[in-house]
């Protein structure tokens, strides 16, 4: 039987703000060590913070794209504990009175629900240059929301899909960049068998360590418990070249934070004006565009699915719709092909909906093959021009011409005289072969239909070679 | 040759504004003056000087080019070395911070940046203390006495003003540090309310207790001072959002409307009569004055002082977490962060003794901190204060229980944190305070306090002004520094 872990997750979500939490320090990833730095981020005496208002809009919106319930009053605390990267010794979040409450995030597997939502400030960075350690305070002061799930999750697949719904979420309201690798999504999980004692996992930076880290508790907690051993309360950090958990320090030591309600803020005042202006930039979020998407355009609820995963996504197909294009095809071009290069060319930028929509009629009337269509879309990504401009420049428009498919075929059979055997003698694949060498010869320009004609009509006519 | 000795602002302002008189001269005379008596008092931590004349030489090029000045611009000034200024060592006399100079100036600073800067005042390591004895610069000696304290943490501050060195200084009080100290030397120290002046770039003590303000010889001068250095500031959270009154009007008024009220348990426990004494006096001479005298009550003293150390040293503790080792202080080196941590910090003895309380007091063991208790004993306090300030306009008590004590006598911390009793409801409850002086007692100066509703510094001012127009306290100078 394989064990049921009691997995809670803690998310640091890095806010999509252009200035940090208290100073107006930019935001900006990649800079040069120390260069966005003040006296407020790097904690010099006498400095004081002052909340960056942006901050607070956007995790406003976090808090109601996930469903929380905003409190009319929140407050700031500073939490202490001694660490390099800790620039002032303490660490102002919320504690006591966080910003929202409540929440849940719906998964393939059902919905999860959230404790709370804060708003805290991001530590430094310590680099290790072989015998020496230094810090980047660059992100030192950057806002972060924490978001903390109840002990609701029972595997580390669950986990995982959690984290994809809670990333789907936070992409489409345009909170987070959610880019892991650049520490904006950091998760730390929370873990413990029936009977055991529970393990933090801190400073997990992909979906892939949530996961194998997770598997990795669950099964060797389950053999200490199996053996009749206890598992101790623990601090772990995962150990990915070593694929196992490491202990930092043991909980009973847990650190007193002493936290101290931040003395140079002010609570922060939410009133029910600005939740509902928030609540109305809100934009229409993945579940229920999905559902939408059925009731409005026909598509299959699984189409709907892969069609919201995205906000550009989905915002693409509704604008190709309305330039004209009928929704299912649109919704196959996208999920398809465009999906495909998108992946392929790790491309941002789709082309725009109105020469989408342009493409999907050339294709309806026939004046553009499958295949050629494939070709113009590929150069629509590349060049960002319209199919009509690719086509009149490349003349992929599809090639109906019979005396001109006729000395095509001619030249194939002539120079394949085996598959022309081999189909003369019953093999009826052959056809399929000398059909795409024809195909191949054209440029993917030729009328499938009349190419097929022609070349059963010239196929008949040959002698049987024996 | 001028005097300047007990020259107002307003007079030296009148001079340079005339042109008899320039910046360089009289930022030359402080200078020398305060250099000459750095060996006696050691007041200064840094003096200033090419900064000074700098400034001074600004201003009077200013002036010859007809250029419309702020009305301090040219009068020198000190300020406590927790009060950064950009490019200056700003010590808060601790080794801890040897090495540190700010990157920017405290907005108290820059909205004095016409008035050259003597230099930076010596005062208690932190701010923790009520003697200037804790500097690791070395004790600052009283004026009138140099074997004994200035008072603190502002001592330095409260020195040069009473030595005759500066024109006037600021100080940060956050349970007394600039009231306690002009007490003691015989000059003028004004607490602004809570949110009246930036904190922004002040080396904070205790956050939520903390106000910068001026020293300076008389009420009329402070008033100046006030004017320059209050108002809202976009860098400081907690600053008031209200416009500033103005401070020069309020004197123009008596005190025939206001009701002054005399916390009985105050004046009946104080351990030194002669200071009773003569805080009442000052009372019936302000009754002369058309002020109606009552007799209040305001107990609490034992919660007093205990809710100040638990929330002072809370938040001592908290702000001064950030002098880890790691970027200040002479750096420890060994391979393990924690004795790294451990070892580098040269905190004084008081410093660590606040620490320890301050770390402890938030600590949560089972439950409540003692920094919550403090919390609620601040409230309790604070409340009992405003129902007072229904019924009358002004508290008028002793400044200090006692007089500058001497450096040599070994005081225990309760009784070092005693002096500061009378002082601390203001800070709880963000009041506006000032203590002037109003009487002797061996030579030595007695000085009262007044207290006002928060944002009424006005009251003060009127309260205080009238006060010295019929008193000449403040004009006594001690013998040892005759100017
Ligand atoms: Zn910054």
């Amino acid at each position: 039987m394989k064990a049921e872990g009691v997995i809670g997750l803690e998310v640091h979500v890095q806010l999509l703000t252009k200035e940090k939490l208290f100073c107006t320090c930019p935001t900006d990833f990649g800079a040069g060590a120390n260069t966005r730095v003040c006296p407020v981020c790097l904690g010099l005496p006498g400095s004081l913070p002052v909340l960056n208002p942006e901050a607070v809009t956007v995790a406003l919106r976090a808090a109601l794209a996930l469903g929380c319930t905003v409190n009319n009053i929140s407050r700031f605390d500073r939490k202490h504990y001694f660490y390099p990267d800790l620039p002032k010794g303490y660490q102002i979040t919320q504690h006591q009175h966080p910003l929202a409450q409540g929440g849940r995030v719906d998964t393939p597997f059902g919905s999860v629900d959230l404790d709370r939502l804060h708003l805290e400030e991001d530590a430094g960075k310590l680099m290790h240059t072989g015998e020496s350690t230094l810090i980047d305070f660059n992100r030192s002061g950057l806002p972060l929301v924490e978001i903390v799930t109840g002990p609701c999750l029972t595997s580390a697949s669950q986990a995982r899909a959690f984290l994809e719904s809670l990333r789907q979420v936070l992409l489409y309201a345009n909170i987070s960049d959610c880019r892991m690798e650049e520490g904006s999504l950091r998760c730390d999980a929370n873990i413990s068998l029936r009977g055991g004692g529970r393990t933090e996992i801190k400073n997990l930076n992909s979906f892939k360590a949530v996961e194998r880290s997770l598997e990795f508790e669950i099964a060797r907690q389950s053999r200490m418990l199996a053996q009749g051993e206890t598992v101790p309360v623990q601090t772990l950090r995962w150990d990915e070249t070593q694929a196992r958990t490491v202990p930092m320090r043991p909980k009973e030591m847990a650190l007193d934070y002493r936290y101290l309600l931040e003395p140079d803020l002010l609570p922060l005042v939410i009133d029910a004006e600005i939740v509902d202006r928030a609540r109305e930039d809100l934009p229409e979020l993945p579940r229920p565009r999905a559902a939408r998407f059925i009731k409005e355009y026909g598509l299959s609820p699984q189409n709907a699915a892969v069609l919201t995963l995205t906000r550009e996504m989905a915002d693409c197909f509704e604008q190709v719709v309305a330039a004209g294009a009928a929704p299912r095809p649109a919704a196959n071009l996208l999920q398809g092909e465009v999906s495909r290069l998108i992946n392929q060319g790790g491309k941002q930028s789709l082309p725009s909906p109105h020469s989408l929509a342009e493409l999907l009629a050339l294709q309806e009337q026939g004046s553009i093959s499958v295949t050629a269509a494939k070709e113009v879309l590929a150069q629509m990504f590349a060049s960002g021009q319209s199919a009509d401009s690719i086509l009149s420049r490349n003349s992929l428009s599809q090639l109906s011409d019979r005396h001109a498919l006729e000395n095509l075929a001619q030249a194939v059979i002539a120079n394949n005289p085996n598959p022309v055997a081999d189909y003369l003698g019953g093999k009826k694949q052959a056809f399929g072969y000398l059909m795409g060498l024809a195909m191949k010869e054209s440029g993917g320009r030729a009328n499938p239909g009349l190419l097929k004609e022609i070349m059963v009509q010239l196929l008949t006519k040959q002698p049987i070679n024996k | 040759m001028i005097k300047f000795g007990l020259m107002s602002l307003r007079r030296m302002a009148e001079l340079l504004q005339s042109g008899k008189l320039m910046a360089r001269e009289l930022t030359e005379h402080y200078l020398d003056r305060s250099e000459s008596l750095q060996g006696k008092f050691n007041a200064y931590i840094t003096i200033t000087r090419d900064r000074a004349l700098k400034t001074a030489d600004q201003v009077d090029e200013l002036r010859r080019q007809g250029r419309e000045l702020s009305t301090l611009a040219g009068i020198p000034m000190a300020l406590k070395d927790n009060i950064s200024t950009q490019g200056v060592a700003t010590t808060c006399a601790s080794k801890v911070l040897a090495g540190y100079i700010p990157p920017f100036d405290a907005t108290a600073v820059k909205k004095l940046a016409d008035s050259p800067l003597l230099g930076k005042a010596n005062m208690d390591e932190f701010a923790m203390g009520s003697s200037s004895l804790t500097s690791a610069f070395g004790p600052v000696g009283n004026p009138w006495d140099r074997k004994r304290s200035p008072g603190g943490s502002s001592g330095g501050s409260a020195a040069v003003v009473a030595a005759g060195c500066a024109p006037f200084s600021l100080g940060s009080d956050t349970g007394g540090s600039i009231r306690q100290p002009a007490a003691f030397c015989g000059v003028t120290g004004f607490k602004p309310s809570f949110g009246r002046v930036s904190r922004k770039g002040l080396l904070p003590l205790a956050s939520s207790l903390d106000q910068i303000g001026p020293i300076a010889r008389s009420v009329e001068d402070c008033a100046l001072v006030l004017q320059a250095i209050c108002g809202h500031d976009p860098g400081d959270s907690t600053s008031a959002r209200l416009p500033v009154p103005d401070f020069a009007a309020a004197l123009r008024e008596d005190v025939s409307d206001l009701a002054i009220g005399l916390p009985e348990e105050i004046l009946d426990n104080c351990p030194d009569s002669r200071i009773s004494a003569a805080v009442e006096a000052a009372a019936r001479e302000l009754e002369g004055a058309g002020a109606k005298i009552s007799r209040v009550s305001m107990p609490y003293e034992r919660e007093t002082l205990a809710a100040y150390m638990l929330i002072a040293t809370a938040e001592g503790a908290s702000n001064l977490a950030r002098y880890d080792g790691v970027a200040y202080g002479c750096r420890h080196t060994s391979p393990s962060w924690e004795e790294m941590y451990t070892g580098s910090r040269v905190f004084g003895e008081e410093v660590r003794r606040r620490l320890m309380l301050g770390t402890f007091s938030l600590s949560a063991g089972s439950g409540c901190s003692s920094y919550e208790l403090g919390q609620r004993a601040r409230q309790k306090i604070s409340s009992h204060l405003a129902k007072l300030f229904a019924e009358v306009d002004l508290l008028l008590l002793p400044a200090a229980p006692f007089v500058a004590f001497r450096l040599d006598e070994e005081l225990d911390p309760l009784t070092m944190y005693y002096n500061d009793i009378y002082a601390i409801p203001a800070n709880l409850a963000g009041l506006p305070a000032m203590s002037v002086p109003c009487g002797e007692k061996g030579g030595l100066p007695v000085g009262m306090q007044m207290m006002a509703p928060r944002f009424r510094e006005d009251l003060l001012l009127r309260a205080g002004y009238t006060w010295q127009r019929r008193t000449d306290w403040h004009l006594r100078c001690p013998r040892e520094v005759e100017q």
